[in-house]
């Protein structure tokens, strides 16, 4: 009998090239995402060594950071290192061959939006790509990370990754999400609990009943910010939900295929013995509807609570706290729901889903935004947005007062025209609260989309569960 | 790939945590397509105002640490993005060595990438190190990539741990996709064997 494996362990041992005797391993790597910011000096690379693309059929790039997200873009983009960073992108597709989603194409969206939505990933794929949040592909139980530009050139050139085995760890969330309560709660209170550095060298299985509750795009969101908590990559096991939603989808298997690829996805679980050198337990129902009030991701407090003091923190997060106050402009003791914003963003690849733009609209439906609120939805991709034309949101979000946009990065990092002002606050259903992020001085919020959607109707942050 | 085998610099102290990509090279400066040249815009918002103006509060603006070539941080250090932007800015500013407590998994394997040596020692060595970068310019320390030693101004030593194979490329600046595809008959018989086991991938 063999010992027992975790998911990762089992995933890790299938794509397995090789294998030098200090550990040092050359994975094989399924599937390679590419966008427009972290891929031109890999494509120059190969192109200065006189080398090609191994596996063209595997790599597919779409541009999304830089897009503009209005209406009018067809015109094309005005800001010129923007353009040419796009033009690089279009040109390299066609200079390498690779599978491309251009501007233009309904199917264009964030990159991790994208993967997902066209069958490219599946169960037991190891993925990856230029971008941190390439964690979000874990949902499927595909073991996706982040690269740098470097190992982007690598990727294209080998179609392997040299890695060194990270451990493994497991976060459980037991029980049921009380109502109100979402996947984007869940991943924050993890990383509230376990610090943005609690999974540095990990990888985090999430499993429990309420994770195993969570549709695709919730479990999406959970995995897509395990990076927040250092995480190398997140992961959860495939099921049926799973196979649901990956059925029919342009790129996954067909006939017979999908046969002997359900076969083997159905063994990708985490064996009963398995050993795990981290384990993390959360009871679902003490999980409330959450913000951050700083300026890490680990900066998490239930909407109920109120600004920290320095003081409550010991360690180098002292003179971390004050300096986030500081630059966030938020006074100890203030409740959270007393906080004013400006403006409210819904969307990136963590909430830029249909579900997400459904609970939207479940809190908007037939009210107006608070006057003189600056609010965007911009969705996660060109089909996304399709469908929430279909399912008539896109009218509930405008006679809201909303604007309704293309799809891309947006104001999720805000390399686009979609920025904050400085000290601009901002409701946002993004990823990461970090100092500029969102533009210069800009002060951001994270929080579900529910949770934003509530904020834009009352300007101040709001507890969702007081809406009706 | 850049080389690093020892260095006798000027480190500078910048005791904060988390220290994230975004501070580390704001995204107004990935749009470019090459990369060089990023170092003016190092900790751009940290170092300058809006016009421009250096904020002499800032470390590497202090008349002491302008020539820093060794980086001594909190815990935690370049998380966030996977943007290799960071280190390349790192790099054309002048630093080869960052020393922190811990290190976000993605900025620490572009460092090696790029001739840069990120060093993780517990929170209390750190520490001694941080005083010493605190003395300015005069306190210069070695970093020792051979020996895998810090020596400080005052000659004490520390050892640091780093991984064989990334000590090998960065001692010996090789290419590492050179070296992979001296592999490629494994990687041919992987993808034979897959396309077997797994013909949808
Ligand atoms: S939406 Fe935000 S986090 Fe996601 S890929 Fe785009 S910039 Fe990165």
């Amino acid at each position: 009998m063999t010992a027992p494996k975790t998911l990762y362990d089992k995933i890790w041992d299938a794509h397995l090239v090789h294998e030098a005797e200090d550990g040092t391993s050359l994975i094989y790597i399924d599937r390679h995402l590419v966008h427009e910011v972290t891929s031109p000096q890999a494509f120059e690379g190969l192109r200065m060594a006189g080398r090609t693309v191994r596996a063209p059929d595997k790599t597919i790039a779409v541009p999304d950071h830089n897009v503009p997200t209005t209406l009018d873009r067809a015109g094309g983009i005005t800001n010129e290192e923007s353009r040419i960073q796009v033009e690089a992108l279009d040109s390299n597709a066609a200079e390498f061959g690779v599978h491309y989603y251009p501007v233009s194409d309904v199917r264009q969206g964030i990159v991790h939006i994208v993967g997902p939505e066209q069958g490219w990933t599946l169960p037991g794929m190891t993925v990856v790509c230029g971008d941190s949040h390439t964690a979000t592909h874990g949902a499927f139980g595909a073991l996706a990370h982040g690269i740098g530009t470097s190992e982007v050139e690598h990727v294209l050139a080998t179609q392997t990754l040299i890695q060194s085995k990270s451990k493994n760890m497991k976060v459980e969330i037991t029980g049921t999400l009380p109502p109100g309560v979402t996947a984007k709660d869940i991943t924050l209170t993890v990383i509230g609990r376990t610090g943005t550095a609690g999974g540095t060298g990990h990888v985090i299985e999430y499993c429990g009943e309420a994770i195993r509750a969570l549709s695709m795009e919730g479990r999406m969101t959970v995995c897509n910010m395990a990076i927040e908590g250092g995480a190398r990559a997140g992961l959860i096991a495939p099921d049926e939900k799973t196979f649901e939603y990956i059925k029919g989808r342009p790129h996954a298997p067909k006939g017979a295929q999908w046969e002997t690829a359900l076969a083997w996805w159905k063994t990708l679980f985490s064996d009963e013995d398995a050993h795990w050198d981290k384990v993390i337990t959360i009871d679902a129902s003490e999980i409330a509807p959450v913000v951050t009030w700083g300026t890490s991701p680990e900066d998490v407090l239930p909407i109920t609570g109120t600004v920290p003091a320095p003081e409550d923190f010991t360690g180098g997060k002292v003179e971390a706290a004050r300096r986030a106050l500081d630059y966030m402009g938020l006074t100890p003791g203030t409740p959270l729901s007393e906080v004013e914003i400006d403006t409210v963003f819904i969307g990136s690849c963590t909430n830029g889903r249909i579900e997400d733009l459904r609970a939207v609209a479940d809190v908007l439906k037939g009210k107006k935004i608070k006057e003189g609120l600056r609010a965007m939805i911009v969705p996660g991709s060109g089909l996304v947005r399709a469908q929430a034309e279909e399912e008539g949101l896109a009218e509930i979000f405008q006679q809201a007062g909303f604007e309704w946009r293309l799809a891309g990065c947006s104001m999720c990092l805000a390399m686009n025209p979609d920025q904050l002002a400085p000290g601009e606050r901002c409701a946002s259903t993004s990823n990461r609260n970090f100092e500029g992020r969102q533009g210069y001085k800009g002060r951001t919020h994270l929080m579900s989309p529910a949770m934003a959607a509530a904020a834009a109707l009352t300007g101040r942050l709001t507890d969702v569960r007081e809406m009706n | 790939m850049q080389k690093f085998t020892t260095l006798t610099g000027i480190a500078a102290p910048m005791p904060q945590i988390n220290v994230d990509t975004d501070m580390i090279i704001p995204k107004q400066f990935l749009k470019t397509i090459k990369r060089t040249g990023l170092g003016v815009n190092l900790f751009d918002e940290m170092r300058f105002d809006r016009d421009g103006n250096e904020n002499p509060d800032f470390v590497l603006n202090k008349p002491q640490y302008r020539d820093a070539e060794i980086l001594v941080a909190g815990e935690n250090f370049g998380c966030g993005s996977s943007r290799e932007h960071a280190p390349w800015a790192i790099r054309d500013f002048g630093i080869s060595c960052v020393i922190a407590p811990s290190f976000a998994d993605i900025f620490y394997n572009n460092c090696f990438k790029n001739g840069i040596l990120p060093i993780a020692l517990p929170q209390e060595q750190v520490d001694i190190l941080m005083k010493d970068a605190e003395k300015g310019a005069n306190a210069r320390m070695t970093v020792d990539l051979e020996t895998q030693e810090i020596t400080t101004s005052d000659g004490e030593v520390i050892r640091f741990e780093v991984d064989a194979f990334k000590k090998h490329c960065l001692l010996n600046g090789l290419d590492d996709i050179g070296l992979t595809l001296e592999k490629a008959a494994a990687i041919d018989s992987f993808e034979a064997r897959q396309g077997q086991a797994r013909p949808w991938v």
